[in-house]
């Protein structure tokens, strides 16, 4: 026994106790001789997850915290099975009721609650039982094998969990609750109204405002009897009605208790050297029954006991964020509307979806959140910090909608403080889990679990868990600062920015004035650099056709084979018998392979050889369609009001004109439009990069879409009255993309990351407007088409030839 | 050793290519921002990409279908990936501008 070591002895083997030893141990490993003394036969386990043993998603295994080797490894005596029956303050010794006598230095009372048993008459049964610890887990398991009907005594939180668990085991499950609705702790009545609809989906029976009077039947229960006089049949009683903190052995010592033992900020108790954390603690009047604020007790108890600065333990605001049964339930704070306050309600009956928050003055002092409790850990979060919410009462009841700035869950997490709780059923907070990311190592949700119990419970947590994975592991697998790719540290915007402000004119001078790693750059960053060079100066930038990607530079889709397709535009998706005619003269002429229909509603020549490209295009006589490239790629359209019985408006000739408006436009990423002439949408516009869908009377104009690997549908932008506001729209939001994206950048994802009202604000005034489509005009009216271009200038054209006879030498 | 007169220099832009046939092979040939000229087999070891549409950065190519990376002067493919291509000798008279591939 090492003599220059205090001695701490823990009275109880709970949650609260040993998660202060494990910070004791991390703070201060060398300053005292730890002994542990439980009453229970089991090394620490999550009482917590209890309910995932009953219902089936745990094992008892699973749930120890430290197994009995952690105490070994960590020199930590353990007395199980003891009951600590005497404590001598003065002379600092305590008595185990198995006759183990222990000296301390410093004491710490743990003892946690008792399960209260109502003192019914009969309550002596067998099968009458607490949910409570792992022996009642047993028995419930037990007797489930044996017998069927069930009756769990009390609607709160525990007793729902057991009723759960009951169920999973497959017996007959009744739940009698003294009160009209369940979970008034935590839920108002409506909340509760919707829970119980939800559990008795899932067979589980209630009797409320039942007030229980005696328990019936001989050696074992065999029912239940009420004040009402009526009955209810039961082969087992769960009596889940609450607890009530453990402090007989305080009380015999003289210690101050109140309902718990009173504890100060830095929870010592009235009696020097002797101290008190978790449930059976009391800390300004209140006793904790949630895991969290236990958590953060024991911290404070740990630098307090290693001689640690700290401001002291002020109490916690909670919140209790559960999965009642598979069901999402979220509560903080004053949820009840006391006097004074204000509540705004959302309820949809149809989703099982019903929010509540609540306000005092300009402040949000509680809520609820019912089927649907994303934002609980955002209002919390507001709740803690008592900030103003004037002017966001809406946004906060209905959460911000997808979309809009800050809405992205990424922002989210990154906005929430370090301290902040994420995993509630552990108490581990954000800065836990981003230091076990960042310098611990933990690369999965495995890592995480195993390092700092996140997501180690009921699994609540786990999309919070994974999203804080992708922010810290996304910035610490590249150490250092990206560019635009291996060639630069530069990003899209810096680089912009210079070629801006030094009036940068081509490829060459940009990688040499910002010092390209690469003098000539590679096939990332030469063709982003042409775009932006274009985007910036229509006028006198010469598009360098070196520097774009193969398809661009030969106007046509290079195939497997080396050979290419051709796509000639047909506007609209519409064409004509001669123009049928002509490209399947064409076809034909040139032993064309393949000829097939695209999604974009026009047809392609695939087989082509590179040098009858040319040929081929002269005799077309077409435009190129542009199906290659950065550009605007089609408009499809439906047949809207020319023919169609539904049509609301003449989507074909409104889809021709914006195809003739923006062809041949160079964008950050290929664009695709729609026009649908009715909202049955038949042109597929709500997956386009700008889709307009016409409604009686106007159009509605839609960004963002895309319809490839990662399908998403677009947001709705505004809606106008005339087709020039629909070409103005357009104009516009197609300029303000090609300003502001990154090359290779589809909308779908950029308006992700700026967020739709960004979009939106930079489109609200019409002379903005009027600004960007002036300067998309510009550089439109700058364009020819290429393949005509290319058919009459034989500097182009020779490249898509080979070098003419050899002669040898 | 043959020498085969193949075009003038003018014939293939900086940074860009001109490919010809020479008794069953395909050649690509490549003029380089400093005017070297450099001729390589125009077939990605890959899956047989044409180089001679690729993107030329410096003395290397990179492949239009999968973005391998050529040496022009080695013929070698660059990490991460591996292989190589056929490269052939040629000569610029650069006063009269003729560019010859030795086979």
């Amino acid at each position: 026994m090492d003599k220059t070591k205090k001695k701490l002895v823990l009275v109880g083997n709970g949650m609260a106790g040993v998660r202060t030893i494990e910070h004791l141990l991390k703070l201060a490993p060398h300053l005292y001789e730890v002994t542990i003394i439980g009453a229970e036969p089991h090394p620490n386990y999550n009482r917590i997850m209890l309910s995932s043993v009953l219902a089936g998603g745990a094992s008892l295994s699973e749930i120890v915290i430290n197994d009995w080797d952690w105490y070994k490894e960590n020199g930590i005596r353990l007395l199980t099975g003891h009951r600590v029956t005497n404590v001598d303050a003065k002379a600092k010794k305590i008595v185990t009721d198995k006759d183990v006598t222990l000296h301390y230095d410093s004491l710490i009372m743990a003892t946690g609650s008792n399960p209260f048993m109502l003192p019914l008459p009969g309550a002596d049964k067998q099968g009458v039982i607490a949910f409570r610890d792992i022996k009642d887990c047993e028995i419930m398991m037990e007797t489930s094998k044996k017998y069927k009907k069930a009756v769990v005594i009390g609607g709160g939180l525990l007793g729902l969990e057991a009723a759960r668990g009951l169920l999973h085991l497959g017996m007959d499950v009744s739940v009698v609750h003294i009160n009209s609705f369940l979970m008034e702790r935590q839920l108002d009545q409506t909340a509760a109204l919707m829970l119980q609809n939800e559990l008795e989906q899932q067979g589980m029976k209630f009797l409320l405002r039942k007030n229980s009077s005696a328990i019936l039947g001989r050696k074992r229960v065999t029912g239940l009897a009420f004040t009402d006089g009526t009955e209810v049949e039961a082969d087992l009683i769960v009596m889940a009605v609450g607890i009530r903190p453990n402090v007989e052995l305080a009380r015999s010592v003289g210690i101050e208790v109140n309902r718990g033992i009173v504890v100060n900020d830095w929870m010592e108790t009235s009696e020097a050297d002797i101290y008190s954390v978790g449930e059976c603690a009391e800390h300004r009047g209140i006793a904790y029954g949630l895991v969290a604020p236990l958590y953060e007790q024991g911290a404070v108890l740990a630098k307090r006991l290693a001689g640690v600065e700290t401001a002291g333990y002020t109490g916690s605001v909670t919140s209790t964020k559960l999965k009642v049964s598979g069901v999402d339930v979220f509560s903080a704070g004053q949820y009840d509307e006391p006097p004074g306050s204000r509540a705004l309600r959302y309820q949809d009956e149809i989703d099982g979806v019903y929010k509540k928050i609540v306000l005092r003055d300009d402040k949000l002092v509680g809520a609820v959140l019912f089927g649907d409790t994303g934002d609980g850990a955002k209002l919390f979060s507001v709740m803690k910090s008592g900030e103003s919410i004037k002017g966001r009462e809406k946004e906060l009841l209905l959460g911000i909608a997808p979309g809009q700035k800050g809405a992205d869950p990424a922002e989210r997490l990154k906005q929430l403080p370090d301290d902040e709780i994420i995993c509630g059923c552990n108490g581990v907070s954000k800065g836990a889990i981003a230091d076990a990311i960042m310098n611990k190592g933990c690369a999965s949700l495995g890592d995480i679990k195993a390092c700092t119990k996140a997501s180690a419970s009921c699994g609540g947590c786990k999309p919070l868990v994974e999203g804080l994975l992708s922010i810290y592991a996304g910035d610490n697998v590249v150490k250092a600062k990206e560019g635009i790719c291996g060639c630069t540290t530069l990003d899209r915007d810096e680089i912009v920015a210079e070629i801006k402000r030094m009036r940068l004119m081509n490829v060459k001078e940009v990688m040499n004035v910002l010092e390209w790693s690469n003098p000539e750059g590679c096939s990332k960053c030469r063709p982003s650099l042409n775009y932006y060079l274009g985007m910036l100066w229509p006028e006198e930038y010469k598009d360098e056709k070196e520097s774009r990607i193969t398809n661009e530079r030969y106007h046509a889709n290079i195939q497997k084979d080396g050979t290419f397709s051709v796509v000639p535009r047909i506007y609209g998706g519409v064409t004509s018998p001669t123009e049928l005619k002509k490209i399947a003269e064409v076809a034909e002429r040139f032993d064309v392979p393949m000829v097939k229909f695209t999604g974009g509603q026009r047809l392609d020549l695939l087989g082509v050889k590179k040098e009858d490209l040319p040929k081929m295009w002269e005799e077309l006589g077409m435009p190129s369609g542009h199906a290659y490239g950065k550009t605007l790629r089609t408009v499809k359209t439906c047949v809207g009001s020319t023919f169609c019985r539904f049509g609301t408006q003449d989507s074909i000739s409104m889809g021709i004109r914006l195809e003739k408006e923006f062809e041949r436009l160079n964008t950050p990423a290929k664009v695709k439009l729609a026009v649908s002439g009715c909202p049955r949408n038949c042109a597929e516009a709500t997956i386009k990069d700008f889709g307009v869908v016409a409604i009686d009377g106007g159009w509605e104009l839609h960004v963002g879409g895309n319809g490839g690997v990662h399908v998403r549908a677009t947001d709705l932008l505004c809606v106008v009255k005339t087709e020039d506001e629909v070409v103005e729209w357009a104009g516009a939001f197609l300029q303000y993309y090609r300003e502001n994206a990154q090359w290779n950048e589809r909308t779908s994802n950029w308006v992700e990351r700026v967020g739709l009202e960004a979009v939106k604000d930079a489109l609200a005034e019409p002379e903005e407007r009027a600004e960007l489509y002036a300067r998309i005009r510009k550089t439109l009216d700058l364009t020819t088409d290429p393949w005509k271009q290319i058919v009459e200038d034989g500097s182009l054209r020779k490249n898509f030839e080979p070098l003419a006879e050899t002669q040898t030498v | 050793m043959t020498k085969l007169l193949v075009g003038s220099i003018d014939d293939i832009d900086v940074k860009g290519s001109r490919t010809l046939r020479i008794q069953d092979k395909d050649i690509a040939l490549f003029r380089l921002s400093d005017g070297e000229v450099l001729a390589v087999e125009n077939r990605c070891p890959h899956k047989g990409g044409t180089l001679s549409e690729g993107m030329v950065c410096g003395k290397v190519v990179h492949c239009p279908l999968h973005d391998w990376k050529v040496d022009l002067r080695s013929g070698k493919v660059q990490e991460p990936d591996e292989g190589c291509v056929d490269t052939y000798e040629v000569e610029v008279d650069r006063s009269s501008g003729a560019v010859y591939v030795k086979l």
